[in-house]
Formats: C-alpha cells, sequence, structure tokens
C-alpha cells in the first residue's frame, strides 16, 4: 500500500519535471540553439536576425520559401501555399504560442526545412530565423 | 368509449407514431450522410494543421494506410509525425475510414476529390470555380462549405465565393 502510494507520488513527479521541461520561452529556444551550435564547433559568432530574415525570404533551390506560405510579415496570417489553409502568425510578438514548445518547433523546422532546402536546418539557421522573428514586432 | 370507436383511436395513434418515428428515422440517416466528423484529437491537431482534417470516411482503409506510410512526400510536402502521433492516428484511421458507395471504385488515388463519390457530388460545381484565388482547388472544403470545419457538408450551408 505504502509502497504503491511512493509509486503515484514518483509518477507524479516524473510527470511534473518531463511537461515542465516541455513548456518553453522563445528566448529559452534559442539558448538551446546556441548550445548546439556550441556543441558542434569552438566559435559562436551569435545569432542575427538580419541573417534570419534573408533566410526567411529566399529561396533555396526549390519552389518556396518560408514567406510562401507565412508571407514576408510574419507578424499577420499566412495561407498554406498549396492548401489555402489559414496558418496563424509566426512572430512570438504577435502570437504568444509561437515557440513556447521545444518538440513542436522541432516538428515544424523539420518538416519545412525539408521543404524549402530539401535538407534539415542546421542549429545556426534555426537560430537566425528565431532571432529575426523575436525582433519582428 | 365503445368497442370500435377505441379500436379507431388505436388504430390512429399507432400509425400517427409509425409515420413520426420513420420520420425521425430517415431525417437522422440523411443528416448522419451530411454530417462527417473527425473524432480524434491527435487527427484534429496533426493533420488539421496544414489542411482541414478531411472525414476518414472518405476514403477506403488500404489508402490511409498508403497516407501514413508516404508521410514524409506528402503531397508535395514533408507532413512527418512523431513515433507515438503516427500510431495513433493510424489506428484511428484504420476504424474510421470509409466503406460501401462513397469509398467504391476509389482505386489506387489517395486523393479524395478523385473518387467518383466526390466527383458526382460536385457534379454541378463549374470548373472555373475551383481555380478561383478565393477558393484555391477541391482540396479547400471549407471555402465552399462554409460548416465544413464542425463537420457539417449540408448542401444549405454551401456558398461558392466569387
Amino acid at each position: 500500500m505504502q509502497h504503491e502510494r511512493l509509486r503515484v507520488r514518483a509518477g507524479a513527479a516524473l510527470f511534473f519535471f518531463a511537461t515542465a521541461t516541455l513548456a518553453a520561452t522563445p528566448a529559452e529556444l534559442l539558448k538551446d540553439y546556441e548550445t548546439a551550435v556550441r556543441a558542434q564547433s569552438a566559435r559562436f559568432a551569435g545569432f542575427s536576425a538580419e541573417r534570419g530574415r534573408e533566410f526567411f525570404n529566399s529561396r533555396h533551390g526549390g519552389e518556396w520559401s518560408c514567406a510562401s506560405c507565412h508571407t514576408g510579415n510574419p507578424a499577420v496570417q499566412g495561407k498554406h501555399a498549396k492548401t489555402a489553409k489559414a496558418i496563424a502568425p509566426l512572430a512570438p510578438a504577435a502570437n504568444a504560442e509561437r515557440f513556447t514548445d521545444a518538440a513542436a518547433a522541432e516538428k515544424w523546422f523539420r518538416r519545412n526545412c525539408n521543404d524549402v532546402l530539401s535538407r534539415a536546418c542546421t542549429a545556426q539557421e534555426k537560430g537566425d530565423i528565431l532571432q529575426y522573428l523575436i525582433s519582428v514586432k | 368509449m365503445n368497442n370500435t370507436k377505441r379500436w379507431a383511436f388505436d388504430l390512429t395513434a399507432w400509425t400517427v407514431s409509425v409515420i413520426v418515428g420513420l420520420t425521425l428515422v430517415a431525417h437522422e440517416a440523411m443528416a448522419g450522410e451530411k454530417r462527417m466528423t473527425a473524432g480524434n484529437a491527435r487527427y484534429q491537431a496533426e493533420c488539421g494543421s496544414c489542411h482541414l482534417a478531411y472525414p476518414p470516411q472518405l476514403l477506403p482503409a488500404p489508402a490511409w494506410r498508403r497516407i501514413m506510410a508516404s508521410l514524409d512526400k506528402h503531397f508535395g510536402a514533408d507532413a512527418t509525425l512523431d513515433a507515438s502521433a503516427a500510431a495513433e492516428i493510424g489506428y484511428f484511421l484504420d476504424g474510421a475510414a470509409g466503406t460501401g458507395k462513397r469509398v467504391a471504385g476509389a482505386g489506387d488515388s489517395l486523393r479524395i476529390t478523385r473518387t467518383p463519390w466526390f466527383e458526382r457530388e460536385h457534379e454541378e460545381v463549374p470548373s472555373a470555380a475551383w481555380r478561383r484565388p478565393s477558393v484555391g482547388g477541391p482540396g479547400n472544403c471549407a471555402a465552399c462549405h462554409t460548416t465544413a470545419p464542425q463537420g457539417d457538408f449540408d448542401e444549405h450551408n454551401v456558398r461558392i465565393p466569387r
């Protein structure tokens, strides 16, 4: 009985910590990308909103850029280039839900980088993009 | 009341209740025909983020299985899921997939819009209407079926935008 209760409590604590680490802020996610860049190379020259903005608006060999769906202004509602479904604004200033869940951010980077660049984005690229999106007011 | 009167009354009451009952059943069946829900939260959230969470009843189970097996190249986009979401959604689609006349003759196509049923239902839509930017193609149900996000495809709620 005692044992059972302890196990339930341990489970609840584990659940709390697991969910607590999932919730994040855009600034924390940016820090995660910085950690990832530093793990790959000793030199880290910071993220650049300007580099991110250019990346966001450019095509990278394929048919689409990020802006094809999210528009050139990440503070406004976008539209899926193929299905025409509305996409909520991407900039955290315009949509408080954005970049508050590391798993969700990674899911969309995985899919969308593959669509736009036919490869995964590097941690440096993701950081630049996020830096840009945070700078959009 | 004498016996004949009572007998007549009973017969009338019985007939009225049968008619009312049958009408209700028929109405229910017709509403069911037009109401097509996609009742799984994860299916709604994952698939519904890029397009309307299409009613699973509109494709047969083998087609949904092939869609789930090719999410890395999903109509020209990467729609991959993590293993847990893929398992849950795959299981849901298997159980909710269409059978019968709606998916008859669906063949190898993975597009709901290419099934004979869909083409039949949309016969009167002029081809130019599909191409309007305000419509965005036959896959964009909600452009005309204003209540499609609620699973309601009733013809009375159709407004084809200019």
